[in-house]
């Protein structure tokens, strides 16, 4: 099934909130009573788009279950930022163990309230993308087969970036990041690495898979409700811009993730059981060269010495999204790119 | 419980480390000028009352409304809304539909019987008001709400001016327009009619009036010297729409030529085809792009069956012939005769060249300053230092009925600084809220809802209203099309976009405050406001 | 109720008597029969209310226990070798945070090369972790200690480890006394977290501690496992009460009251030694043994107090600092300081080599006439040694040495025989 848009003609659909909607078409931020998981005082940089949806996820999911939640953080930005001791700025139960295991110590933590009968307890496990899809993709992973009742949401910035801004493997191709240096005659990151982790995570078969940013909240907080609805393995893998890491302005974090949306470069959608049901379509297309033009990590493709040929394999890349996810709505116009 | 010491850590505690220190640029809250606003003549703050219609509050929209225009429902009708043409969802989609919205409001406030506000207590200053047109009636209900006595005299037998007895009914029911001059005549305005002033400076030293509001209008047709054999009927437009007003339809025949490219050459044409005009052809000396009178006019005017003569002049009319020139328009646009001529078979000729304004009643009057034919006042509408402003069509400015309620507006505001003994006050004007400030991603696709036409076969033999209005449903999602430009709406982006929750949400109404304790100033809600209200300032040091 | 049982078995009855509620474990020779054992009986339900967890890897084993011990359920797992290495990072992270999980360590060498059989190399390279750990001597000692590992946990916040060696006591079957429920329950009251995940009552556990409180954090887990010597012996103490048998403790010692050499040593080789010392008392030699029982916390005092009467400790033990030698006897020497002893270290049984009572009476006469060197590798095959340091002298390119010391023997154990090309 389709998510059914909220048609309020002036911006409803798409803001967070306003005065004019009834209370269940607003969004869960826009309730001056949100939980506000992630409390102010935390560390993060400016802009920082984790601590964003952070925010966004964890604070749907408390309304989704009444505020029962559990919450296991992977080693990584989120972890540091919010917990330097003797300040915490979560407000809710939280856990943090190791860089790779998070998604194990849901595991426990879901097993240890389900032998309790604490079925009203969820647990959320969370980690940026180095925690998910390198070092704790193998907990994840068993997580998933064995399908905990847990749901694992990765931010993903595209990086390491609280070691100092290094590649994982969600870095994207062409990307600078201090170990993939824009020297040599192939700078930055490499073409045809990386891990695809939402579909890998489909490949298990699990109840719910999704993608999101931190630039739809609406599609976010529906998709952190329809995973909170289920029980067993569910994986959410929200885009998170990091300024700091992709050299963008502090207050482009959301417009950045809108413009990886409406390239195509990171396609939006949700499965379950392991079959796509829904991808949110392209609204106002646009060229992956405006995405990438805003960020310095790309920096070495346009300039005095532009490289318009790797431009297009990116662009490629998008092109090759939309047509596998389907994310042009069939009556548009073909936009040119 | 006893937590482990270091390693676990209690709720709250982060809020004692003030990330706002981090800062070195604050955003701050800020109103604009929507670009409606600032076109509208008659300065009425539209998206102010936009705001109360989104919420389907029409009446407190058309309170807001009346603060500053106390005629909606005929402006709904009459006004060529600039406002329209400013609207920054021009560059989205379409235009929002305010003056469609606006007759909206208008006709509701009339069918429910809403009253104006209140009039101001008692300043026992009198003012008189010589003319019932719109700068007249606009000008009598501003002085009533700040307190002052008003006489309203007019020379016609109803009040009005042009909106009677220039323009026709089938573009402004007579209805709609004694409702809402009733309504202004009920603030308690003593009104007189058929009285012609001659002296104004006599009047008022007579009547004791602290000041008088000159809104005379300009009733006089121009005429220009055309050859015309003695049996040919020429009457100018002004005359014919009066007589057409006053139930006293001059007889034209059959074939009516329409002299001009104004909007008072459409009304003339459409109107000589409504009392029985097979032909009615306008002849205009230059061309479509340079015309007067709006597109909306023309495209409806040829619905109707006019037809006009582009790029020609009327060279003589003799019986029933008229003989035209063809012209040409030079480089500079101008058109130049060309020597080629044409016929036409014609029964009459109205002339629609303009109208000129019968000042005589200030030939006595100290002080006033007259040039090319209209009044020169200052910016509060003063025309003489005892007393004497003046506005509308009489003043030198555009000649709209909208540019005449803002004279009356602003000459009454005048008034009061003058009669209260004040200097006039400077009103500070917020930066415009231009297209690039906004985020319009927060829109939705909307598409503009459009009013509904009377059918052809009607607008052709009667004088119903052409342009209808709009449904409450469809003036809701048109006022919902409003992108609010400048002025927070309360959408919560600014609230839920914060990393750091450095925003309070005020309740419904009290919009939101930045916590600078919090706030890192990474400029995000700035960024993702939808419609720019939001800056950044830098820190002081 | 005394059963003849293997040790494996009698620790996951014994465990399951405990009434864990979430166990997770990872197969790994030789715990697999404890962890089997108890798998079966959740899944048959006579353990429950339990969640056990199959996990894809030691190291979400201990992140499972972890996360449960968090939410204030009783965790336990258990492994060995190079599972327990796989988790390190867990098992320090476990100590860290202060959570009282159970683990049985079935101990196993560490490779390369890849060794299934016992030693102790694993439990000496998490000595630092912040565990207690707990060596058993007998099956009994092992199954006693799980109960009394849990009481010891919960009571002070710390993981508690049963170190038990592999195969000579988890495959070995013999009499065994397993406890009633109704005895367990009065040793183990029910869990109550200091510190638990709670949505009525949160708070944020595993935060980033700086150079400001990091030395402290440690400072108090050191005071806490200095509480837990006094609390082990109290609840030993308690156990000996409840169930009438001495099990656990800080030491246990053997025939030391006039003995000049003791011999200090971890684990089931007590037994054999214990045997040797027997033999040799009859031919007049003053020797007795010291068990230790708790390894971490290192009972220093008590250890002191043990050997104070002695004149020469030989320390045997199945692990050693490679480029150094033995882990237990530089904790004896640390313990001893300012006492005139001579010490001397063993180190027997690396691999599972088995520790014979005649190559140990061997060694107890040649320490009792002086003649026991510093450091001594037991019934080490010098002659195989030689060998291999002769070809990689003469070599660069010698091989493995594990291969090559194998192909000397010929076919025995594992090794197919090769031909020389």
């Amino acid at each position: 099934m389709t998510s059914q848009p909220v048609h309020f003609y002036q911006v409803g659909s798409f803001a967070v909130g306003n005065r004019l909607l009834a209370d269940d078409q607003r969004t869960v931020q826009s309730n001056p009573n949100r939980a506000n998981s992630i409390d102010s005082g935390h560390r993060a940089c400016q802009g920082c788009g984790e601590a964003l949806g952070a925010r966004y996820a964890l604070d749907a999911a408390m309304r989704s279950c009444d505020g029962q939640i559990v919450a296991v953080n992977a080693t990584g930005c989120l972890e540091v930022f919010s917990t330097p001791y003797p300040e915490t700025s979560w407000r809710i139960p939280w856990l943090h163990s190791l860089f790779g295991n998070a998604p194990a110590v849901a595991t426990g933590v879901a097993a240890a309230l389900r032998v309790k009968g604490r079925d009203d307890v969820r647990v959320v496990g969370q980690a940026g993308d180095g925690g998910t899809v390198d070092i704790g993709f193998g907990c994840l992973s068993g997580m998933f087969e064995r399908n905990d009742d847990v749901l694992f949401i990765c931010y993903d910035n595209e990086g390491y970036m609280n070691t100092g801004v290094q590649r994982s493997a969600a870095t994207p191709p062409a990307a600078r990041t201090a170990t993939t240096d824009v020297v040599g005659p192939e700078p930055g990151n490499v073409f045809g690495q990386g891990k695809d982790l939402p579909r890998l995570a489909m490949a298990h078969d699990i109840p719910y898979v999704a993608t999101a940013t931190v630039a739809d909240l609406h599609d976010l907080e529906r998709k952190v409700e329809r995973a909170m609805a289920m029980r067993g393995a569910r994986y959410l893998h929200v885009l998170v811009p990091c300024p700091l890491g992709w050299g963008s302005a502090s207050n482009e974090t959301i417009l950045l993730a809108r413009l990886a949306q409406e390239t195509g470069l990171f396609p939006v959608f949700e499965a379950e059981d392991g079959v796509v049901t829904n991808a949110t379509l392209i609204r106002r297309r646009v060229p992956v060269q405006d995405y990438l033009a805003r960020q310095r990590r790309y920096a070495h493709l346009f300039g005095s010495h532009p490289r318009p040929d790797v431009v297009e394999r990116i662009q490629a890349m998008a092109d090759r999204n939309i047509e596998r996810y389907g994310l042009l709505d069939a009556s548009d116009q073909q936009v040119s790119v | 419980m006893e937590i482990p010491f270091a390693i676990t850590l209690d709720v709250g505690t982060s809020r004692s480390n003030h990330t706002g220190s981090w800062r070195v640029e604050r955003p701050v809250y800020v109103d604009r000028m929507p670009p409606c606003n600032d076109a509208c003549p008659a300065g009425e703050n539209i998206q102010g009352w936009l705001y109360h219609a989104e919420s389907g509050n029409y009446r407190r929209a058309w309170e807001k409304l009346v603060e500053e225009n106390p005629m909606p429902a005929i402006m709904g009708r009459i006004c060529f809304h600039p406002c329209e043409t400013a609207c920054n969802r021009v560059q989205v989609d379409e235009a929002v539909g305010i003056n469609a919205v606006e007759r909206f409001l208008g006709d509701l406030a009339i069918e429910k019987r809403w009253s104006l506000p209140i009039p101001g207590s008692d300043t026992g200053k009198r003012v008189l008001v010589v003319g019932a047109g719109p700068a007249g009636l606009s000008a009598s209900y501003h002085l009533r709400r700040l307190g002052h006595q008003v006489k309203l005299v007019d020379s016609a037998s109803q009040l009005g001016g042009m909106m009677r007895y220039g323009i026709p009914a089938y573009r402004l029911p007579r209805a709609v327009l004694d409702a809402e001059i009733a309504r202004i005549v009920a603030q308690g305005i003593e009104v007189e009619l058929n009285h012609v002033v001659h002296d104004v400076e006599r009047e008022r030293v007579e009547g004791k009036f602290d000041a008088v509001f000159l809104a005379v209008g300009a009733q006089l047709g121009k005429r220009v010297n055309i050859p015309a054999g003695d049996s040919s009927r020429v009457i100018d437009a002004v005359t014919f729409l009066h007589q057409v007003a006053d139930d006293d339809p001059p007889l034209l025949g059959r074939r009516v030529v329409v002299y001009g490219g104004g909007d008072t050459a459409f009304d003339a044409a459409r109107t000589a085809r409504r009392l029985g005009a097979t032909d009615a052809v306008i002849v205009y000396r230059r061309n479509r792009e340079r015309m007067g009178a709006s597109g909306e006019e023309l495209e409806q005017a040829l619905g109707e069956g006019v037809t006009v003569r582009w790029l020609s002049t009327v060279n003589r009319f003799e019986g029933e012939k008229m003989v035209l020139e063809k012209m040409a328009l030079n480089a500079e646009g101008f058109p130049e005769s060309t020597g080629e001529f044409e016929e036409l078979g014609a029964d009459a000729l109205v002339l629609a060249l303009g109208q000129d304004t019968d000042l005589s009643l200030l030939d006595k009057a100290p002080g006033v300053n007259i040039a090319n034919g209209v009044v020169s006042v200052e910016q509060s509408m003063m025309a003489a230092p005892n007393g004497i402003f003046a506005g509308g069509d009489a003043v030198p400015a555009e000649r709209t009925a909208t540019v005449a309620v803002g004279h009356g507006k602003r000459a009454a505001h005048g008034i009061d600084d003058f009669v209260m003994g004040r200097e006039p006050g400077v009103k500070d004007r917020h930066g415009l809220a231009t297209f690039d400030r906004l985020n319009t991603w927060y829109y939705a696709d909307a598409p503009r809802q459009n009013r509904p036409e009377l059918e052809r076969i009607r607008r052709q033999s009667t004088f119903d209203e052409v342009i209808g209005g709009l449904d409450e449903d469809n003036a809701l999602f048109e006022a919902r099309r409003c992108l609010s430009c400048g002025n927070c709406f309360e959408c919560d982006n600014c609230f839920g976009v914060c990393p750091d929750n450095a925003v309070r949400k005020l309740g419904i109404g009290e919009r939101y405050e930045f916590d600078y304790d919090f706030c890192k100033g990474c400029g995000i809600c700035v960024t993702e406001c939808p419609c720019g209200a939001i800056e950044m300032v830098p820190e002081k040091i | 109720m005394l059963r003849q049982i293997e040790g494996s078995r009698a620790i996951a009855e014994t465990v399951a008597l405990c009434r864990p509620e979430v166990v997770c474990a990872y197969p790994i020779s030789p715990q697999t029969h404890i962890i089997e054992a108890i798998g079966a009986m959740v899944k048959a339900g006579t353990l429950a209310p339990c969640e056990f967890i199959n996990v894809e890897s030691e190291f979400a084993a201990m992140s499972v226990a972890i996360g449960a011990s968090a939410t204030g359920a009783r965790s336990y797992t258990a492994t060995a070798s190079q599972g327990l290495l796989y988790m390190i990072e867990a098992v320090y992270n476990a100590a860290g945070l202060g959570l009282p999980i159970v683990m049985t360590l079935a101990n196993r060498a560490i490779g390369a090369p890849i060794n299934i059989w016992n030693d102790h190399s694993d439990a000496m390279a998490v000595r630092d972790a912040g565990w207690i750990q707990f060596f058993a001597e007998t099956n009994q000692e092992a199954a006693d200690l799980h109960v009394q590992a849990f009481r010891l946990a919960e009571e002070l916040s710390v993981p508690v480890m049963v170190c038990m060696d592999g195969f000579i006591l988890t495959h070995a079957v013999e009499r065994v006394d397993i406890l009633d429920q109704a005895t367990v329950d009065s040793l183990l009251p029910p869990y109550e977290p200091r510190q638990v995940l709670d949505p009525a009552d949160p708070v944020s556990i595993g935060a980033m501690v700086g150079p400001e409180a990091f030395e402290e954090v440690r400072y108090l887990a050191h005071l806490r496992q200095l509480d837990a010597l006094v609390r082990i012996p109290a609840i030993a103490e308690q156990f000996a009460h409840v169930t009438g048998r001495a099990s656990g403790g800080l030491v246990n010692s053997y025939r030391t009251d006039d003995a000049e050499t003791v011999i200090v040593a971890l684990g089931s080789v007590l037994g054999t030694i214990k045997d040797a010392v027997d033999i040799r008392r009859e031919l007049g030699e003053r020797v007795g043994v010291v068990g230790i029982t708790c390894f971490r916390p290192f009972p220093a005092h008590a250890v002191r107090e043990a050997l104070r009467s002695a004149s020469q400790i030989v320390v045997l033990e199945k692990a050693f600092s490679v480029g150094f030698g033995g882990v237990l006897s530089t904790d004896v020497a640390m313990s001893m300081h300012g006492e005139q002893h001579v010490l001397r270290s063993v180190i027997a049984g690396l691999g599972g080599r088995p520790i014979t009572r005649r190559s140990l009476e061997a060694l107890i006469a040649e320490a009792v006439r002086g003649d026991l060197p510093a450091l001594t590798f037991l019934d080490l095959d010098h002659g195989a040694v030689d060998r291999e340091r002769t070809r990689m002298a003469g070599t660069r390119r010698s091989g493995p040495s594990a291969e090559n010391l194998l192909r000397d023997r010929g076919p025995v154990g594992a090794a197919a025989p090769r031909t020389e090309s």
